[in-house]
């Protein structure tokens, strides 16, 4: 690289580190950078500054966030007896999306994985447990996604929370909207089925 | 003739570990081609055809297209998703084990087919049983025989005398007993009561219908799982990380229980 500028093979090497992104795809980023006005460069470089700077985890649902505590818990209008149990900080926009919640969420890190040796302690359950000491939530409403490690996730926190007396809600399963019952596999046509509602 | 581009095949799903925006990296277990990775595109989507069929600890009929480095699952049909495994955590936890077992005591496009039929009937079998620790020792030890570590039960591995009815000692070094007498030249082995090695004996020579008839109290259940353990983390050279989940649940069943007493 000795025939490249210094700061933009240290660019196109940056670039490189993240997911999805090759070298040739981190060389055009670069050069088209290069030939981007200078103020869209600074504000993308204060934008990726600002993001380590100032975002930070919620001190109660570990949601990610500039304001500790972030928006939802801050939200006195929301329901604050319903918790909706998610794997990770981006489950909670399509969840939002919907505007059918409006209780406040808790965010788990992660999912049990056996294989990768991740148990219950590298999880934000502990947190969660914590949260539900004070006899002011009346559900919890697990919201792993519907894999194996989503359901053995879920499977223990049920262990886990049945003894405290607190209602459990699991998200239903069933068939995408737009999808083809020729195609579904069996587990989710047979709970589609089992959890089918008078029309 | 070229050779085809795509072929077929039944499979169990050992592995799974997302790539890209809503592929998967899956690992899978084939009667005639052994461990095998492929990818499924678009797996993650919502509407994917594939989805909830290359999912972990899935039994399915496969087609797959040769790839430049992986092979890419074009379809895939559930036969068995065995729902009573993930139902339960316990059941969840010794199935998982199992898979990881296999996954990673076994290397690519290396054919078992006996491999293969003893991890599906194992999870056929967790799906019925009550008794999950007989199943994943009975699993164990087959699996080790299918590998070419059967452990020798019969006579002394060092000096060949026949056992007699006392403790005798298990070598993970030799992979097999060594008398009392034998023992004194390697002092690290583990003590093998006769009850454990006249089940160990049983198991290795059945078939798992009449391995289940077998009681094996507490007691004797725990030294068995403490013998094969042992032998597989040498064989591995490390720990089995789901085995550390499994202990995990145990204690806090065994804690549940002395709290309910």
């Amino acid at each position: 690289m000795a025939s490249i500028a210094e700061p933009i093979a240290r660019l196109i090497a940056e670039l490189n580190k993240l997911p999805g992104i090759g070298p040739k795809s981190a060389q055009r980023l670069t050069y088209h950078l290069l030939h981007m006005p200078d103020e869209e460069v600074k504000s993308l470089a204060e934008a990726i500054m600002s993001l380590k700077e100032k975002v930070e985890l919620c001190s109660v649902c570990f949601n990610i966030t500039d304001r500790n505590p972030c928006p939802i818990c801050q939200d006195e209008q929301r329901d604050h007896s319903k918790i909706c149990v998610v794997e990770r900080p981006s489950d909670i926009i399509p969840l939002e999306r919907t505007g059918k919640f409006k209780g406040v969420y808790h965010v788990l890190h992660g999912t049990i994985s056996p294989a990768q040796g991740i148990g219950p302690q590298e999880l934000k359950v502990k947190e969660l447990l914590y949260r539900l000491q004070d006899n002011s939530v009346a559900e919890v409403i697990l919201a792993t996604n519907p894999t194996m490690e989503g359901e053995a996730t879920a499977m223990y926190l049920r262990q886990m929370i049945h003894p405290l007396g607190i209602n459990i809600s699991r998200l239903a399963r069933g068939l995408p909207f737009g999808s083809d019952l020729e195609y579904a596999d069996d587990m989710t046509l047979g709970q589609a089925l089992e959890g089918r509602q008078e029309f | 003739m070229a050779a085809p581009h795509t072929y077929q095949t039944r499979a169990i799903v050992v592995k799974q570990s997302k790539i890209g925006e809503a592929d998967r990296i899956v690992t899978i277990y084939t009667p005639g081609f052994g461990k095998l990775q492929a990818i499924a595109k678009g797996a993650c989507r919502p509407g994917s055809k594939l989805g909830g069929n290359v999912e972990l600890l899935t039994y399915s009929s496969m087609m797959l297209a040769k790839g430049r480095n992986l092979d890419i699952i074009t379809q895939s049909q559930t036969i068995d998703a065995f729902p009573a495994l993930r139902n339960d955590l316990w059941h969840m936890a010794c199935a998982l084990y199992t898979l990881e077992l296999v996954d990673s005591s076994t290397l690519e496009n290396s054919e078992n087919s006996p491999l293969f039929d003893l991890l599906l009937n194992t999870l056929r079998c967790l799906c019925q049983s009550q008794n999950d620790e007989s199943v994943v020792r009975y699993f164990e030890l087959h699996l080790l025989q299918h590998l070419g570590y059967r452990p020798q039960l019969r006579r002394c591995v060092n000096c060949d005398s026949r056992l007699n009815p006392v403790i005798n000692f298990f070598s993970h070094r030799q992979g097999g007993i060594l008398c009392p007498r034998c023992n004194q030249k390697e002092p690290t082995c583990r003590p093998l009561s006769v009850d454990a090695l006249k089940v160990l004996r049983l198991w290795q020579g059945c078939d798992y219908s009449t391995a289940s008839r077998v009681k094996v109290g507490p007691k004797l259940s725990l030294e068995l799982k403490q013998v094969m353990q042992g032998y597989i983390r040498h064989l591995l050279q490390g720990e089995v990380k789901s085995m550390t989940w499994l202990e995990e649940l145990e204690k806090k069943s065994v804690d549940n229980n002395c709290g309910t007493d």
